[in-house]
Formats: C-alpha cells, sequence, structure tokens
C-alpha cells in the first residue's frame, strides 16, 4: 500500500450562506465519507482543517499576507490514505463532499516514502 | 443530544450570543461583520467536526474559533480597525487588548444591550421584528422570510436598510441610563409583543415555526425579567399574557392546520403548565401601583383561560376592555369588547353597540356582526360575511367566513 | 501554543536532475533546518514529500492527470510545526530552503479540535 495526500481546495471567500440544516448535512457528509475511508482502513491521517490565516513566503525575504493567493481557490485542508495506486486513490477522492456538492476540488498526490 | 441536530441546536443556542458579544465589541455599524464572523465559525465547525470528529466540548469550540476570527479580523483588516476605534471610540492600544468575554454574564448584558439597540424607534417596526429574529434569536434569512411570508431577496433588503438606519442614527449597544428605561423598555415591549403575535397569528402554515416565534419572544421577555434593572412590574404582565396565550398554542388549531375559535376549542388541550406560569407572572405583576395596557390585557387572557362560561367571566372581561380601551384605542380591543357586551347584555344590545364602531372596512367587524346578527337576523348576517369575505385576505380568514356562510345556509334550510 | 502547516511550493517536483552530491547537499539543508526547528521542540510532524504523480478531482467526475495545474507552482510536501503565533511561525519558516531555488512556503494556522 503506497500513501497519498488528498488537498482539498476551495474559494477563498464562499458567497453562498448556508442554513444551519444544510451545515449539520455539510458534517455529516464528511462524517460518512471519512468513515468509509477508515472502516477499509485506508486512513493514514485524519489530517487538519486550516483556517483563513497564513502567510507566504518569497525567495528573498518577501513576505505575502494571506494564504497563497495566486489563484481564487486555497487550501482549506488535506487527509492522508492509503490506496494501492493513485487511481484507486482518485476515486476515493471523488465521493469527497467538497467535490460532490461543494464546488471545491480535491488534488491527489503521491507521498514519496521516508524510508528509502 | 442528538448528534443529527447538533448543528442546528447549537446554532439556535449560540448564534445570537456570540453575534451580541462580538456586535457590542464591534458597534452597530458593523453587527452585519459579527454575525458573518459566526457564520464563518459555523461553517468552519461544519467541515472541520466531519473531517476530525467532534471536540469534547462544541460550545467552548465555537467560542474560541470565533473569538480569534474577531481578534485576527481587528489585527490583520487595518481599516476595519480603524473604523472601529473610530466609530465606538477605544484608542488603538485598547483594541489590540481588547478581551472578548463570552462569560455568562457578558453573553447576558450584551443581548440585553443589543435588544435596546434594536427595538429602536427609528426604524419600522418590521424591520425591528427582523433584526429581532436574525440577531436576537439567531433565525436564518429563509426562516423569516417564511415567517413574514416573503421571500429571501425582500428580507435581506429590509434587513439591510434596517442596519444601514442604525448606522445612520449612531444607535449605541448600550444600556439607556437608569432614568430613561422606562420610556425605552415601552419600544421593546411593544416589538416583543408584535413578535409574538407574529408567531401566534402569523398565515404562515409552518406551526413549528410559528411555535418558535412565541416562545422566541418569551425568552426574550424572560431576560428581561431576569436583569434586575428590567424586571418591571409591566413586564412581568407582558409574560404573563404571552403565556396565557401560548397555553392554548395547540388547542387553536386542528390537525389541519386551520384555525379553532375559541368557543370551539377542546378545553383539554390548553396548557396547565403555562397558565400556571402566566399566573405567576401576574402576580408578580401586581406590584407597584401602575396599571399598564399589558396588566390588562393579561387579566383578560387570564379570565380567557376560565373554562366556564358565566356572566360573571364576560363580565369581569368587559369591564377590563372598557379599562384597555380607555387607556389605549385599538379596533381590536373594540371588537373583543362588543363581544363581551354580547355574553354580558345578549345580541341585541351588542349589535347596538357595534353598529356605533365605524369599521366598515374592517373584515373582522363584519365577521363579529354576522355572528351576532345569526339568530336575530339571518338575512343581515349574510350580508355581514359576504361583506367580511369580500374584505378579508387570508385563506384562512376566508375559510372561516365560508364556512359560517355554510352554515347559516343549512339553519335557513 | 498553535499548530501550523507549512506547504513547500515550486515550479516543478522531482525532476531537478542533480548529481548524487548535489542532491546529498540539498538533503543536508533540508535536514539542518528541520533538525532546528525539531531541537527547539516544535516540529509536530514532519510531513510528507510529495511525488510527481498526480490527480484532480472535480465536480462532476471529472479527474484530471498531473497535479493541480491553475498555477504554475506545484506542492512538493508539507510540514506541521509549533508556534505561539503566525508571526512565529512565519519566522519559522525563513530559512527553508525551498527560497534558495526559487520556491515558496505558505504557512497556515490549523484549526484546533480543542476548544
Amino acid at each position: 500500500m503506497n500513501e497519498f495526500v488528498l488537498i482539498f481546495r476551495t474559494d477563498y471567500l464562499p458567497e453562498v450562506k448556508f442554513s444551519p440544516d444544510e451545515m449539520q448535512s455539510m458534517m455529516q457528509h464528511w462524517q460518512n465519507w471519512m468513515g468509509g475511508i477508515a472502516a477499509q482502513n485506508k486512513l493514514a491521517d485524519s489530517g487538519n482543517r486550516l483556517g483563513s490565516n497564513g502567510n507566504t513566503l518569497q525567495p528573498g525575504s518577501v513576505i505575502t499576507n494571506g494564504p497563497y493567493a495566486e489563484i481564487k481557490e486555497i487550501i482549506t485542508g488535506y487527509i492522508i490514505i492509503r490506496a494501492e495506486s493513485i487511481d484507486e486513490a482518485a476515486e476515493m477522492a471523488k465521493g469527497c463532499p467538497l467535490v460532490v456538492g461543494g464546488g471545491g476540488q480535491v488534488e491527489v498526490r503521491n507521498i514519496v516514502p521516508m524510508n528509502g | 443530544m442528538q448528534e443529527k441536530e447538533l448543528i442546528p441546536h447549537l446554532y439556535r443556542a449560540e448564534f445570537r450570543k456570540i453575534t451580541a458579544v462580538l456586535g457590542k465589541v464591534f458597534g452597530i455599524a458593523h453587527i452585519e461583520v459579527a454575525e458573518d464572523i459566526v457564520s464563518d465559525t459555523f461553517l468552519l465547525a461544519a467541515e472541520t467536526w466531519g473531517l476530525k470528529g467532534l471536540p469534547n466540548n462544541p460550545t467552548a469550540w465555537l467560542y474560541t474559533v470565533a473569538k480569534n476570527k474577531a481578534k485576527d479580523m481587528l489585527k490583520h483588516d487595518s481599516i476595519f480597525n480603524q473604523k472601529v476605534v473610530n466609530e465606538i471610540k477605544y484608542s488603538s492600544s485598547e483594541l489590540h487588548e481588547i478581551e472578548i468575554d463570552l462569560s455568562g454574564k457578558n453573553i447576558q448584558d450584551s443581548q440585553l444591550q443589543m435588544m435596546f439597540a434594536i427595538c429602536h424607534p427609528g426604524i419600522p417596526a418590521e424591520a425591528q421584528i427582523g433584526l429581532s429574529l436574525r440577531i436576537l434569536c439567531g433565525f436564518g434569512i429563509e426562516e423569516i422570510a417564511v415567517a413574514f411570508l416573503s421571500n429571501k431577496e425582500t428580507i435581506n433588503k429590509r434587513l439591510f436598510r434596517a442596519r444601514e438606519k442604525l448606522k445612520e442614527l449612531n444607535v449605541k449597544i448600550e444600556f439607556p441610563p437608569e432614568a430613561e428605561i422606562n420610556k425605552r423598555i415601552q419600544n421593546v415591549l411593544t416589538t416583543l409583543y408584535l413578535l409574538f403575535n407574529e408567531g401566534y397569528y402569523s398565515a404562515t402554515r409552518d406551526k413549528v415555526l410559528r411555535h418558535d416565534l412565541c416562545l422566541e419572544a418569551m425568552r426574550l421577555t424572560y431576560m428581561l425579567i431576569e436583569n434586575e434593572s428590567t424586571n418591571k412590574p409591566f413586564v412581568n404582565a407582558l409574560l404573563s399574557l404571552m403565556c396565557f396565550h401560548a397555553s392554548r398554542f395547540d388547542a387553536r388549531t386542528n390537525p389541519k392546520g386551520e384555525l379553532v375559535l375559541y368557543d370551539e376549542q377542546d378545553t383539554r388541550l390548553w396548557d396547565r403548565q403555562l397558565i400556571t406560569r402566566g399566573e405567576y407572572y401576574l402576580n408578580k405583576a401586581a406590584t407597584g401601583n401602575e396599571i399598564s395596557k399589558y396588566h390588562l390585557e393579561a387579566a383578560i387572557a387570564y379570565w380567557h383561560t376560565i373554562k366556564n362560561n358565566d356572566e360573571e367571566k364576560w363580565e369581569k372581561i368587559l369591564q377590563l376592555y372598557n379599562k384597555l380601551l380607555i387607556i389605549e384605542y385599538s379596533p381590536i380591543a373594540a371588537l373583543n369588547r362588543t363581544y363581551a357586551v354580547s355574553k354580558v347584555y345578549g345580541k341585541e344590545k351588542a349589535i347596538e353597540e357595534a353598529e356605533k364602531l365605524n369599521l366598515n372596512n374592517n373584515h373582522l367587524y363584519h365577521t363579529l356582526l354576522g355572528d351576532l346578527y345569526f339568530t336575530v337576523d339571518p338575512h343581515k348576517a349574510l350580508e355581514h360575511l359576504n361583506q367580511s369575505l369580500k374584505l378579508s385576505r387570508s385563506a384562512a380568514d376566508k375559510k372561516i367566513i365560508t364556512g359560517k356562510i355554510r352554515k347559516l345556509d343549512l339553519e335557513k334550510k | 501554543m498553535k499548530e501550523f502547516v507549512l506547504i513547500f511550493r515550486n515550479e516543478s517536483v522531482g525532476e531537478i536532475k542533480l548529481s548524487p552530491e548535489g542532491m546529498l547537499a540539498v538533503s543536508n539543508e533540508w535536514m539542518d533546518w528541520m533538525g532546528g526547528i525539531a531541537s527547539q521542540g516544535k516540529l509536530v510532524n514532519r510531513g510528507a514529500r510529495l511525488g510527481a504523480e498526480g490527480k484532480t478531482v472535480k465536480p462532476g467526475n471529472v479527474i484530471t492527470t498531473g497535479p493541480y495545474a491553475e498555477i504554475k507552482e506545484v506542492i512538493g510536501g508539507l510540514t506541521i510545526i509549533r508556534a505561539e503565533s503566525l508571526e512565529e511561525a512565519t519566522r519559522m519558516a525563513k530559512g527553508c530552503p525551498i527560497l534558495n531555488v526559487g520556491g515558496n512556503v505558505e504557512v497556515r494556522d490549523v484549526i484546533p479540535m480543542n476548544g
């Protein structure tokens, strides 16, 4: 099994306002998706949800305030999963709430093993 | 707590608390920023908790995240920071050190102060109710739209204009000075009473929502009672009145959601507990010398909770309506007084009184005359009921009037 | 103490051809920088170095091949550190070797779980 990181990307400033019920089902959707991966014993690290604070360092000691902002999407979080191949990992990412209803994207990347 | 209701539950319980505290820190001009920060916090909760599982103490999590968001905003958004400094008259160093205090005491105080700020005579009553629902009760725009039988755009516009107006009037989020409390609180009570009526009489079919509106109005009134400087006899009278009315909430609609008139209600459905609470607050209201309209309305409502229909009951009610009308005229009180007259002195006398009222454009007036003439003069009764049908606007009203007309036809045959 | 994620970006990933000596030197630079953070007890998780394989999953069952391609930079890895503030975390990121080869580091706050 190899490890893959799933990187979540969404709009920096979502304009949609959600009702409490919608947020509730959003939470459940995430829980179910994560639970489904964990149930296959393929969740390596439940990762992190990132806040909207950030700084970006560029060469030459240049610091810009805010998350990396070349594009409208920012990284909102990531998890690490186990899969046989990147195709399997991408298949698993298809069920992510961000892609299904959230209008975001998931970048799937292989992790270079630390020990050889 | 069922986990499947966790976020709506927390939203209803905590949105208003955090918004009041942040709103107080930012000032009325930036109340929407406070609302947005709290909304964002809930959205972040939905995603983070979905990803990482629930925190040990979800409420504490929400407070911490909202507090950090607010602090970050003041720290990183220098334009916003400067505005807040100017408007609230903080010195800018003060603002950096400001503690966003989400203790129970400060939450309570901020909400009460917010209540005084929002229930401001400078903005239209409807907008006060809308803003109260949003900021003091944590209702979503959609729910408010349903409650007002309106749409999201209209409500958003209405709230936007109201916020702008509060900003223009430079309304402060603070307790009015002791000497002014009695005056300022009248407007707060009017809004809370309207909010209650919005739930009690609303034409919207969503019974759960209507019930919620009533409960929210009662909760806010109760907050005034819990606070020493606003615990006035007339506030207790208002809460008593709300309890008595609310006790009939289940009895006044049938399973199909249609209105059941007072005389036809199943009295077993009256909520004894709320009646007892109403009596408790009515007793508490009976201190001091002043008799407000809320005292009189509460007393009238009290007599309506008495099940028997004897003359004594209606005599008391009639006298109370007399006093109420002397303090403050309203068409509905005038009509209700006439109904009481019919119960005490008979229909002929009531018709005589009714015809002096000059309420020809009020459909309830014609409904009342239709009822009074029902056995006395079926022909006239029909005339009035038809007139009432023509003037009435809501489907629920039309249904009731049509029912009466049908009944009249049957009697004639 | 709060946690922060450092996200490393560069124009390309895993394709820089280096001599074995060069590779070792690059590797040592990274080890020195990370060791410095770890020696302060501020390395939470050395994280992951990402390879050149990538796919992007988009709404509507669309999967494109390759790392996220809206921008020319590609994420090369991420590391989690501990710091008092975003400012401190940013200072710690300043020594990151990727800055010497034209890359950049995004420093982001992690949403904590214990309120």
